[in-house]
């Protein structure tokens, strides 16, 4: 039992990191239609900037999710002014050339990162990243129970500015119908740019939290996208609410995966997840709960 | 002029090992070809039936791995492979068409990718059929590269016939107007999911040839160079969009030139940075040669960005736009 109720724990706490990593490709994909393949990159470069901060001026990993946080907003707004939106005017045969667009951006920047931190695997020590403590039997690490309410903090956070604040209120418009909202006076184009850059924002979070208790490399951009992909899949396509609830199934049903099976197929149980999904349920939660 | 070039072009192919004696110009020719095979593959999927596809890698590296098995398992000549690894690499497309082409667009997309992650992982884990990383070694049949050649040239040759007569049969027209509108091809009762199968089926069976045939060339294979999400994937894509989606020399000509970046790219700029290292003597210059000849996939990377952003439908598609620019050069030329 005991075991059962610390694997809960750890992937209820892993969850609230992937919801967080899941709400920002939602948004991008709700609002610009496009699936974001640059997605783990972009935590990647989130988690580089940690770790130099960490490593060269010894910057607590916390205090710089308000520097990752900015300076990844910054990065994808310009990946979305420079080269999304330019896509829109181009005439091409070649279908989904957004989303390729991003695969190549993508690439550039994984490899940028092997270029300035070679492609050793790196990690952030800080006094807490294994301190943990007990409620009766069951184990939580501090690092990760900080990040988890920290996480919950931000998912909040955006929530309030998605449904109370001027923008967030034509980010959902944009979503909603994109010519409406046009013809409504929004400026779709500022409204994609910021979006974009919402999203890379809380993936720099959700990497800057994740950094005292994982490890870093270059090439760490690619499971964290399919990971996003499998929690925009399990709740509903473009679906906010649905991430979260997409975010901790996917936390639990890897931690379970590890208990229970075996660690080397950690990467698996995602996919399988998402096989499921898609024969059984497909359209995700969001179909269950209509939200 | 226009409708001798293909022949003109097969005839130079065909006797080009009896002319150019070099193996390592020969090398670089049947890596051209195998990647026509790929591209062309490939650019069925979205070129003609418009779903992005970055899974060839599965399809690749199960025709790759049936070659493999056929020697390693059952002591056969790996060149039984080339009989089989097509059927093996639909064995593979089928279910996962059948399952994820209920995605559309960018969701099928990413389906792919999570195929092509699938397949390494299981070619890793599974140690007892495919060794795991140790990866598989099977001698070579030929000594000379010349036999390899004919057999990649009259693979690419091929599938070119072969894709042109299908997309001049009844299927091709339900392929394009699969892309051009989905919906509307549904409600004309054009069962796209049958069609969306078909079109990935006819792309994994060459793709799984030519992973045989690469299987047999190599004379070895380990998970993390036939399921390569970079050199496989992105490659057959790269060829596609560079050569022009959509077109049928396209991939002929994308594959030319991503084999030629590619090679740009591991000789340091054709030995130009080892040549400067030497003169200046400079330790930076050298360091900078190290890192320009791993650098192939930033460079990718790089064209993909620029490719799609001001060539969007390929060097094929937008000749006469490349023709205008370079025309408007000589005019302004003439006229100052």
């Amino acid at each position: 039992m005991d075991v059962f109720l610390q694997t809960l724990v750890a992937g209820i706490l892993k969850g609230g990191l992937y919801s967080l990593i899941g709400i920002g490709m939602s948004l991008i994909m709700g609002v610009m239609g496009i699936i974001n393949l640059a997605h783990g990159q972009l935590m990647m470069v989130a988690m580089y900037i940690t770790f130099a901060l960490h490593h060269f001026l010894g910057i607590d990993p916390y205090i710089s999710l308000f520097i990752a946080m900015p300076a990844l907003f910054l990065l994808g707004a310009l990946i979305q002014k420079y080269t999304l939106n330019p896509l829109l005017e181009v005439e091409s045969i070649l279908p989904e050339n957004q989303v390729l667009m991003t695969v190549g951006i993508g690439m550039v920047l994984t490899e940028i990162a092997r270029f300035i931190f070679s492609s050793d695997y790196k990690s952030v020590k800080t006094s807490y990243s294994n301190a943990t403590f007990f409620i009766g039997e069951i184990s939580f690490s501090i690092a990760l129970v900080i990040a988890f309410f920290i996480a919950v903090g931000f998912t909040l956070l955006m929530f309030w500015f998605l449904l109370k604040t001027d923008i967030g209120r034509s980010i959902r418009a944009t979503a909603q119908d994109k010519d409406a909202a046009l013809l409504m006076g929004v400026n779709s184009k500022r409204i994609t740019t910021i979006t974009f850059g919402l999203g890379s924002a809380l993936v720099a979070a959700a990497g800057t939290l994740l950094i005292p208790i994982y490890y870093l490399f270059p090439d760490i951009g690619g499971p964290f996208t399919r990971k996003a992909f499998v929690i925009t899949i399990l709740g509903g396509l473009g679906s906010t609410v649905g991430a979260i609830f997409g975010g901790v199934t996917l936390g639990l049903a890897e931690s379970f995966g590890a208990t229970y099976i075996g660690m080397a197929y950690d990467d698996m149980i995602g996919l399988i997840i998402f096989i499921l999904v898609l024969l059984f349920l497909p359209g995700g939660f969001k179909r269950l709960t209509k939200v | 002029m226009k409708k001798y070039t293909p022949y003109i072009l097969l005839f130079v192919l065909i006797i080009f090992p009896l002319v150019v004696r070099n193996s390592y110009y020969q090398h670089l020719m049947i890596l051209v070809l195998i990647w026509v095979v790929i591209g062309s593959g490939w650019n069925i999927i979205p070129g003609y039936t418009g779903q992005v596809s970055f899974g060839d890698a599965a399809f690749f590296g199960t025709g790759a791995y049936t070659a493999g098995l056929f020697a390693s398992k059952l002591g056969m000549s790996a060149w039984w492979g080339m009989a089989f690894g097509g059927f093996a690499a639909m064995a593979i497309a089928f279910p996962f068409g059948w399952i994820c082409f209920r995605l559309r667009g960018a969701y099928f997309a990413l389906a792919s990718l999570a195929l092509n992650e699938v397949c390494r992982h299981v070619a890793t884990v599974w140690e007892s059929l495919t060794n795991g990383m140790v990866g598989i070694l099977v001698m070579p049949t030929f000594v000379s590269k010349i036999p390899y050649y004919y057999v990649a040239l009259s693979l690419a040759v091929f599938s070119i016939i072969f894709i042109q007569s299908v997309m001049k049969s009844r299927w091709g027209y339900y392929f394009l107007s699969i892309r051009e509108d989905q919906d509307a091809a549904e409600s004309l009762g054009i069962d796209t999911h049958y069609y969306k199968m078909i079109s990935l089926n006819i792309a994994a069976f060459l793709t799984g040839i030519t992973g045989s045939l690469f299987m047999n060339y190599m004379g070895f294979i380990d998970p993390e160079v036939v399921f390569s999400l970079h050199d496989i994937s992105i490659m057959a894509i790269l060829v596609g969009i560079v050569g022009g989606v959509g077109t049928i020399y396209g991939p002929v000509v994308g594959a030319f030139v991503m084999v030629a970046v590619h090679e740009f790219f591991r000789t340091g700029f054709l030995g130009f940075f080892k040549t400067l290292a030497s003169v200046t003597g400079s330790d930076f210059v050298n360091t900078v040669a190290k890192y320009v000849s791993q650098a192939h996939v930033l460079g990718f990377g790089i064209l993909v960005v620029l490719v799609i952003l001001y060539l969007p439908n390929g060097i094929v598609g937008d000749w006469d736009k490349i023709i205008g620019i370079f025309t408007r050069f000589k005019r302004k030329g003439e006229s100052s």
